[in-house]
C-alpha cells in the first residue's frame, strides 16, 4: 500500500436515537480497490454518503489527500476529487446521454474547463465504461446496464482521484456483472483511480477488490485480504451462511 | 411531397431566418412612415395607437422574457410583480425625492432588486425551498412590495399612484422623458431584443445544462459537482434585475405607476399567465404571450370599456386552466412542435 488516500477515523452516525454507522475506522490506500459489503442496513450507503457529503457525520473524520472532508459540501467534495455514483441511477432525463456527461465534465473538476474540454471529457469517460450511443440519443433508450454505465460515466467525467461505486449489481445478470466488475478493474488499471465499491453480493467483488471490509449493524466486523475476510467466522455466521462455500472457492 | 420540401430541413431554417429579418426590419423602419397618411380617414397620426400598443407589448414581453429565464427551469416565481415594482418605484422616487437622474438611479435600483431577489432566493436555494412552497415564498415577497408601497402612501401615493416629476420640455435624455412615441418605440424594442438574446445566451450556456439537471435531481446535480445554490441564484438575479429593468421602462414610458400596474400579485399572476400561454420552453413564447394578453385586454376594454371591471382577469383564468390542460407547451410552442412532427413525417 502506498501511502493513504483516504482515512477515516471513528466515524458515526446517529439517526435520532439509531446508530447507523459506529465508530468506523480504517484507510484506503493510493490505487486501491476496497471492497465495502455487508447485508442491507448495514451501514455502507451511510458511509458513502458521508464521504460524499450528502451526510454529514455525527462525529469522526474523513481525511482525503490531507484535507477533512466532514462538514463540507457535496460539490466541493467533488470538485476536491471524490466522485460517486449511486445504487440506484440518477440520470438527467431531460438531457441527452452525452450532455449528461458532459455537464459533470464542466462542473465537476474542479477549476475552469473549456466547454470543448467538457465535451471531450464526457466522450472518453463514455468510452472508458464501454457504452454505445447515438449523437444526440436520449437517456430514456437505456436499459438497466446502460443506466449503470452512465451512472458510473458521469462520476468518471469529473476526474475523480477516488470513486465510490454503489455498484449494487443486483438488478443485472450474471454476465452483465462480470462485465461490470471486470470494468471496474480496467478503469483502475488505466487511470490509477482509488476506488471504494459498495456491494451486497459478494461473489463477483471478490474477485476484483484487493481488500474487503465488513459491516454489520453499523460496526466494522471484519477487514482483510478477500481471502481471510471469507473464511472469517463471524463474517460466516452474520453474513455468509450457506454461501460461504461457494464465495471461499472464488478467493 | 411539396408540403414535406417546404418546411424539411435547412429550407426551413432558413425560411425563419429569412421571416426574422423581414420582421426586424418592419419593425425598425415602422416608426419612419408618414404619419399624416389618410388611412382611417381622420389625418391623425394613424400610428399613434399602433405604436403605443406595440411598444406595451415589448416592455411586457422583457418581463416575461426574464420571468421564463428561471420558469422553464421549474422555478416558479410568482414573486416578479415585486421586482418590477422596486425597479419602477425606487428609480422614480430617487428621481423625485433625491432629484438622481434615471441614468445613476436606475443602476441603484437595479442593485436594490438583485439584493432583494439575494435575500429572498439564497435561503430557499440554500434550505431547498422547492416547488409549491417556493412559490409561496415569492408571493408572500409580491404582497410586501405591494404593502410597503401602500404603506408609505405618503412618498408613494398609494394606490392613487405616482407620477415622476416632469423635466424640460418633454424630449429629456437627463431625465430619460420623451413626449415622442418614437423615441420609446426604439429604447422598448433595443430592450426587447436585448432580453432575447439574453434568453439565446442562457439557452446556449453550460448553466443551462446544470439548471436542467438541477430542476430533475438537486443531490445528484451536487454529486455531478454542480454548485446547486450559485447556479439558481445566478438565474434569479439575472431574471429579477431584468424584470426590475422592464418596470422601470414602463414607468418612464407611462410616466405613471400605480401598486396595481407595477406591483402585486396580479402582475406576478398576469406574468406567469403570459408565459404559460405563449410557451415557456421557447425564445419567443413569452412575446407571443404579451401580444396575446395585452391584444386580449385591448380589445375587452375596447368592446365592453370599464364597465365590468376584471372580466379580464376572469378570461384570464379560464384560459390559464384551459391552456394548461390542452396546450400546456403554449401557443407558440404548440405550433412548434407541430411544425416539427410534420417535418418528421
Amino acid at each position: 500500500m502506498s501511502g493513504a488516500i483516504l482515512t477515516v477515523e471513528a466515524l458515526t452516525k446517529r439517526f435520532g436515537g439509531f446508530t447507523a454507522v459506529d465508530k468506523v475506522s480504517f484507510t484506503v490506500g493510493e490505487g486501491e480497490i476496497l471492497g465495502l459489503i455487508g447485508p442491507n442496513g448495514s451501514g455502507k450507503s451511510t458511509i458513502f454518503n458521508m464521504i460524499a457529503g450528502s451526510l454529514q457525520p455525527t462525529a469522526g473524520s474523513i481525511v482525503f489527500q490531507g484535507r477533512e472532508l466532514a462538514g463540507l459540501v457535496p460539490n466541493r467534495i467533488c470538485a476536491l476529487g471524490v466522485g460517486r455514483t449511486f445504487q440506484i441511477p440518477r440520470p438527467f432525463r431531460k438531457l441527452t446521454i452525452l450532455e449528461n456527461i458532459a455537464v459533470a465534465g464542466y462542473f465537476g473538476q474542479g477549476g475552469h474547463v473549456s466547454r470543448k474540454e467538457a465535451w471531450a471529457t464526457a466522450e472518453r469517460s463514455l468510452d472508458m465504461v464501454g457504452l454505445d450511443y447515438e449523437a444526440g440519443a436520449e437517456v430514456g433508450s437505456l436499459g438497466a446496464a446502460g443506466l449503470k454505465k452512465l451512472e458510473l460515466a458521469r462520476a468518471l467525467a469529473t476526474n475523480p482521484r477516488l470513486l465510490l461505486a454503489d455498484e449494487s449489481l443486483g438488478g443485472l445478470d450474471q454476465s452483465e456483472m462480470d462485465q461490470a466488475a471486470a470494468m471496474l478493474e480496467r478503469i483502475r488499471r488505466e487511470t490509477g483511480i482509488t476506488i471504494i465499491w459498495v456491494e451486497h453480493i459478494m461473489g463477483v467483488l471478490m474477485r476484483v477488490v484487493d481488500r474487503v471490509m465488513v459491516l454489520d449493524h453499523g460496526e466494522k466486523i471484519s477487514e482483510g485480504l478477500p481471502s481471510e475476510v471469507a473464511h472469517d467466522k463471524r463474517v460466516i455466521e452474520v453474513y455468509l451462511g450457506s454461501d460461504a462455500e461457494a464465495v471461499q472457492a472464488n478467493v | 411531397m411539396t408540403s414535406v420540401t417546404l418546411v424539411n430541413g435547412s429550407k426551413w431554417g432558413e425560411r425563419r431566418y429569412l421571416a426574422g429579418a423581414i420582421v426586424a426590419l418592419v419593425l425598425i423602419v415602422l416608426p419612419t412612415l408618414n404619419r399624416e397618411l389618410p388611412v382611417f380617414g381622420t389625418g391623425a397620426d394613424w400610428l399613434a395607437y399602433p405604436m403605443h400598443i406595440m411598444v406595451l407589448i415589448m416592455i411586457w414581453s422583457l418581463a416575461y422574457t426574464s420571468w421564463s429565464l428561471m420558469g422553464r427551469f421549474g422555478l416558479v416565481s410568482l414573486g416578479h410583480g415585486a421586482f418590477m415594482g422596486i425597479g419602477a418605484y425606487g428609480t422614480a422616487l430617487l428621481w423625485n425625492y433625491a432629484g438622481l437622474t434615471p441614468w445613476i438611479g436606475i443602476p441603484i435600483s437595479l442593485a436594490l432588486v438583485a439584493a432583494v431577489a439575494f435575500i429572498v432566493g439564497y435561503p430557499c436555494f440554500r434550505f431547498r425551498i422547492v416547488g409549491h412552497y417556493f412559490a409561496l415564498v415569492t408571493l408572500a415577497l409580491s404582497e410586501i412590495v405591494r404593502q410597503v408601497i401602500m404603506a408609505t402612501r405618503d412618498y408613494t401615493g398609494g394606490s392613487l399612484g405616482f407620477t415622476p416629476t416632469p423635466y424640460g420640455d418633454g424630449f429629456s435624455l437627463y431625465a430619460l422623458q420623451f413626449s415622442d412615441r418614437t423615441v420609446f418605440y426604439y429604447v422598448a424594442l433595443a430592450s426587447w431584443a436585448f432580453g432575447l438574446w439574453i434568453w439565446w445566451r442562457v439557452d446556449r450556456s453550460m448553466d443551462r445544462f446544470a439548471l436542467e439537471a438541477i430542476s430533475e435531481d438537486e443531490d445528484a446535480s451536487a454529486a455531478a459537482g454542480i454548485w446547486v445554490t450559485r447556479e439558481k441564484l445566478k438565474i434569479t438575479i439575472l431574471s429579477a434585475v431584468m424584470t426590475g429593468f422592464a418596470g422601470i421602462l414602463y414607468m418612464q414610458y407611462q410616466q405613471f405607476i400605480s401598486p396595481d400596474t407595477v406591483s402585486g400579485i396580479a402582475i406576478s399572476l398576469q406574468i406567469v399567465f403570459a408565459v404559460v400561454a405563449g410557451g415557456i420552453y421557447v425564445m419567443f413564447g413569452p412575446t407571443v404571450g404579451a401580444i396575446i394578453t395585452i391584444l386580449l385586454a385591448e380589445s375587452l376594454r375596447v368592446a365592453i370599456g370599464v364597465s365590468m371591471v376584471g372580466l379580464d382577469t376572469t378570461i384570464y383564468g379560464i384560459l390559464l386552466v384551459l391552456f394548461i390542460i390542452f396546450l400546456p407547451k403554449g401557443v407558440l410552442g404548440g405550433i412548434l412542435d407541430w411544425l416539427s412532427r410534420r417535418k418528421a413525417g
